[in-house]
C-alpha cells in the first residue's frame, strides 16, 4: 500500500514523536520501501492458522501475593528530570 | 608478565586456582589493553581512563568466577551505574536495581566493569552504527562494522578488551556480531534466561546471552545466568543442566539438517564455500547431514519487522521525559497541551533515526485499520515459521546454517538503506521467532582475513546439543584461537 506523508505525520503524533520536515520526508520514503517489502506476506496462505503472540506454552502466570521490599519513592524519583516534592514534575495539564 | 587479558575465563580460573595469577592482575592487564586500543575499537562507552580502576563488585569473590571481569551491554541494568541503551533519551539513567543476570554474576564472584559495551540504540540495528556514541570498529578491519546490535561486546571479546561479555539477541544481535568478530555467541531458548533488568526491545523475542572467546566459556556463563526468576513471568521453571558436561561428548550419529532456503542468492560465495567445508568437517567428525526445507524462511524478515517494531513501539512508550532520562529544554509555542508537547519534543530530540523509524512503523502496524493486515497476519506467519522448525526437529537433532550472508561490511555501507541493513539478519531472525536456541561459532576466514560464523540451531531447551556440536567442531579446528592483529 502507499503511505502518505499525512499518514506518517498522524502516526508520529500517535507515537508522540515530533518530526522535523526533513525527517518526515526521509521517513515517509523509507517506510514506503519497508512496507513494499513487508507486503510479500500477502502471498502466504494464512487461512485457519492461529496467531502466535507468545512462543512458550505458558499463560496466566500467577504468584502468591506476598509482602516484599519495593522501591522507596525517594529511589524511584532519583532519575526524574524534574521533581516536585514526592512527585514527578510535568508541565501543567489543566489550564 | 604474560598478557592475562588474552586468556579465556576457564584458563584464568585455573590460573587463579594454582595461584599463578590474581584477579587484580587480570583486571590490570585488561585495563591496560583497553587504555591502549579502545580509542581505535570503541567497544566501550563511558570508559574513563583518567580514573582509578573501579568496578561494581559488591560480593566477595569467594565463588566460582574468582573476581573475573564480565563486560556488559549498555541495555542491561547495573545498580547505580549508567545504563543508557546508547541513546540520548536515557542519558544519565542510573538503575535503582541490578538485572537478575548481574545479581547472579556477582553472586558467583564476577567483577562487573564500570563501563558498558557499545550497541545500536535500543538494540535497533545490525552494525552498532546506530549508537549515540558512534560505531564500534571491527578489530579484524577497523574500517568495517562489528555487526550488531551487541557489537561492543563482540569487539571487546575479539580484541581481548574483555574476558567475556553479555549481549542481548532479539533478531541476531548476539550471533551476527559474534560471527563478524570471530567469537562465540549464544542466544538461549526464549525463557531460559531471566530478562528482568534487560531494557525491553521486543518482549516476545528478547534474550540475554553470552559472548565469549570459546565454547567452554559460553557454557560456563550459561550455567550462571540460566534459570527461573519470579521477576520474569516468561522465564521457565525447569532444571538447568550443567552445560559443561556436554563438552567433550562426541557427535557420532548426530543428525544435521541443512536448510536449502539458506543457501541461495544473496549468500556471499566465499561464505558459502567456507560453510560447505565446515559442514564436511562436521560429517568427518561423525555427524550425518541431509538437506531439509524451512519453506517459510523468506518471510522471516518481514514478519520480524512487523512484530519487533510493534512490540518496540509499545515498550518504548515509557521514555517520555517524565520518570528518567532526557527531557526537552524547549518550552516553545504552546500550540497543544503542554504535557503532550513535552512528550513529543523530548522523544523527537531524544530518539535517534532508527528508533524513530521503528517506533513509527510499529505504531502504524498496530493502528486502527491496519492491525489485521499487518500485525495479525505477521503473528500467523510466525506460527508457520515455528511449524517449519518443529517439522525438521522431528527427524533432525540440529540445523546448521551460515550466521550471516556476508562477512563484516564497511562502516557506512548500509546505513542509508534500512532495508538492506535488515537483510543482514536474514539467517538469525527465525530462531527468535521460533524461540529456539542458536549459537554462532567461528568457522573460517575470507581471503581478506574476515571471520565467518557458523550457526547451529536446536530444539527449545536443548542448548546442550549446541554446546556438544559447537565444542566438537571448535576443538578440531584452529579458528577460535586466531586473534586480530591490533
Amino acid at each position: 500500500m502507499a503511505i502518505t506523508k499525512d499518514t506518517v505525520k498522524y502516526v508520529a503524533h500517535l507515537a508522540r514523536i515530533d518530526l522535523k520536515p526533513k525527517e518526515l520526508e526521509t521517513l515517509s520514503q523509507q517506510l514506503q520501501d519497508i512496507l513494499d517489502f513487508i507486503d510479500k506476506l500477502k502471498k502466504v496462505d494464512i487461512k485457519e492458522i492461529a496467531p502466535t503472540s507468545h512462543i512458550l506454552p505458558i499463560n496466566n502466570v500467577l504468584r502468591d501475593d506476598l509482602l516484599a521490599e519495593s522501591l522507596s519513592s525517594h529511589k524511584a524519583l532519583e532519575n526524574a528530570p524534574r521533581r516536585e516534592g514526592n512527585f514527578f514534575g510535568v508541565p501543567k495539564v489543566i489550564e | 608478565m604474560e598478557e592475562l587479558n588474552k586468556l579465556t575465563a576457564h584458563e584464568l580460573i585455573e590460573k587463579i586456582g594454582k595461584k599463578e595469577a590474581t584477579s587484580e592482575e587480570i583486571l590490570f592487564s585488561l585495563y591496560q589493553r583497553i587504555n591502549k586500543i579502545d580509542s581505535k575499537v570503541k567497544a566501550y562507552v563511558r570508559f574513563d581512563n583518567t580514573k582509578e580502576l573501579t568496578n561494581l563488585r559488591t560480593y566477595e569473590p569467594a565463588n566460582f568466577l574468582k573476581g573475573l571481569p564480565v563486560s556488559i551491554k549498555d541495555n542491561i541494568c547495573t545498580q547505580g551505574y549508567n545504563t543508557e541503551c546508547c541513546s540520548k533519551i536515557l542519558e544519565g539513567f542510573k538503575p535503582p536495581y541490578d538485572a537478575t543476570v548481574i545479581q547472579k554474576l556477582k553472586q558467583k564472584g564476577a567483577t562487573i566493569l564500570a563501563a558498558k559495551t557499545n550497541m545500536d540504540e535500543f538494540a535497533f540495528g545490525s552494525s552498532t552504527e546506530n549508537s549515540y556514541y558512534g560505531p564500534t570498529h571491527n578489530p579484524w578491519d577497523l574500517d568495517r562494522v562489528t555487526g550488531g546490535s551487541s557489537g561492543g561486546s563482540a569487539a571487546a571479546v575479539a580484541s581481548d578488551e574483555a574476558i567475556m561479555a553479555l549481549g542481548s539477541d532479539t533478531g541476531g544481535s548476539i550471533r551476527q556480531p559474534a560471527s563478524f568478530c570471530g567469537v562465540v555467541g549464544l542466544k538461549p531458548t526464549y525463557g531460559r534466561v531471566s530478562r528482568y533488568g534487560l531494557i525491553a526491545f521486543a518482549s516476545s523475542l528478547d534474550q540475554i546471552g553470552p559472548i565469549t572467546k570459546d565454547v567452554r566459556d559460553s557454557a560456563i556463563l550459561m550455567n550462571i545466568i540460566s534459570g527461573y526468576d519470579s521477576y520474569d513471568s516468561t522465564s521457565i521453571n525447569i532444571d538447568v543442566p550443567d552445560y559443561t558436561k556436554s563438552l567433550g561428548m562426541d557427535i557420532n550419529g548426530v543428525k544435521i539438517g541443512i536448510p536449502k532456503e539458506y543457501f541461495i542468492e544473496g549468500l556471499d560465495k566465499e561464505v558459502k564455500a567456507i560453510l560447505e567445508e565446515s559442514i564436511n568437517k562436521l560429517r568427518d567428525l561423525g555427524a550425518n547431514y541431509k538437506a531439509v526445507s524451512l519453506p517459510h524462511s523468506e518471510y522471516a524478515v518481514p514478519v520480524y519487522y512487523i512484530i519487533a517494531t510493534a512490540e518496540a513501539s509499545s515498550n518504548l512508550a515509557r521514555f517520555d521525559g517524565v520518570q528518567y532520562g532526557y527531557r526537552t529544554e524547549d518550552r516553545g509555542q504552546r500550540t497543544e497541551n503542554g504535557l503532550i508537547s513535552m512528550y513529543k519534543k523530548s522523544r523527537g530530540e531524544g530518539f535517534g533515526q532508527e528508533a524513530k523509524r521503528r517506533i513509527i512503523l510499529g505504531t502504524f502496524v498496530l493502528s486502527h485499520g491496519y492491525y489485521d493486515a499487518y500485525y495479525l497476519r505477521a503473528l500467523k506467519v510466525r506460527t508457520l515459521i515455528k511449524q517449519d522448525f518443529d517439522n525438521v526437529f522431528k527427524e533432525f537433532d540440529c540445523i546448521v546454517t551460515p550466521t550471516s550472508p556476508t562477512p563484516a561490511f564497511k562502516i557506512g555501507e548500509k546505513i542509508q538503506d534500512p532495508l538492506k541493513m535488515y537483510l543482514s539478519d536474514i539467517y538469525t531472525i527465525s530462531a527468535n521467532l521460533a524461540g529456539i536456541p542458536a549459537i554462532s561459532i567461528p568457522c573460517g576466514f575470507t581471503k581478506k582475513g574476515l571471520p565467518v560464523g557458523l550457526q547451529i540451531l536446536a530444539k527449545p531447551f536443548n542448548e546442550e546439543l549446541l554446546f556438544r556440536a559447537a565444542y566438537t567442531y571448535e576443538q578440531n579446528t584452529p579458528w577460535h584461537s586466531m586473534k586480530p592483529k591490533i
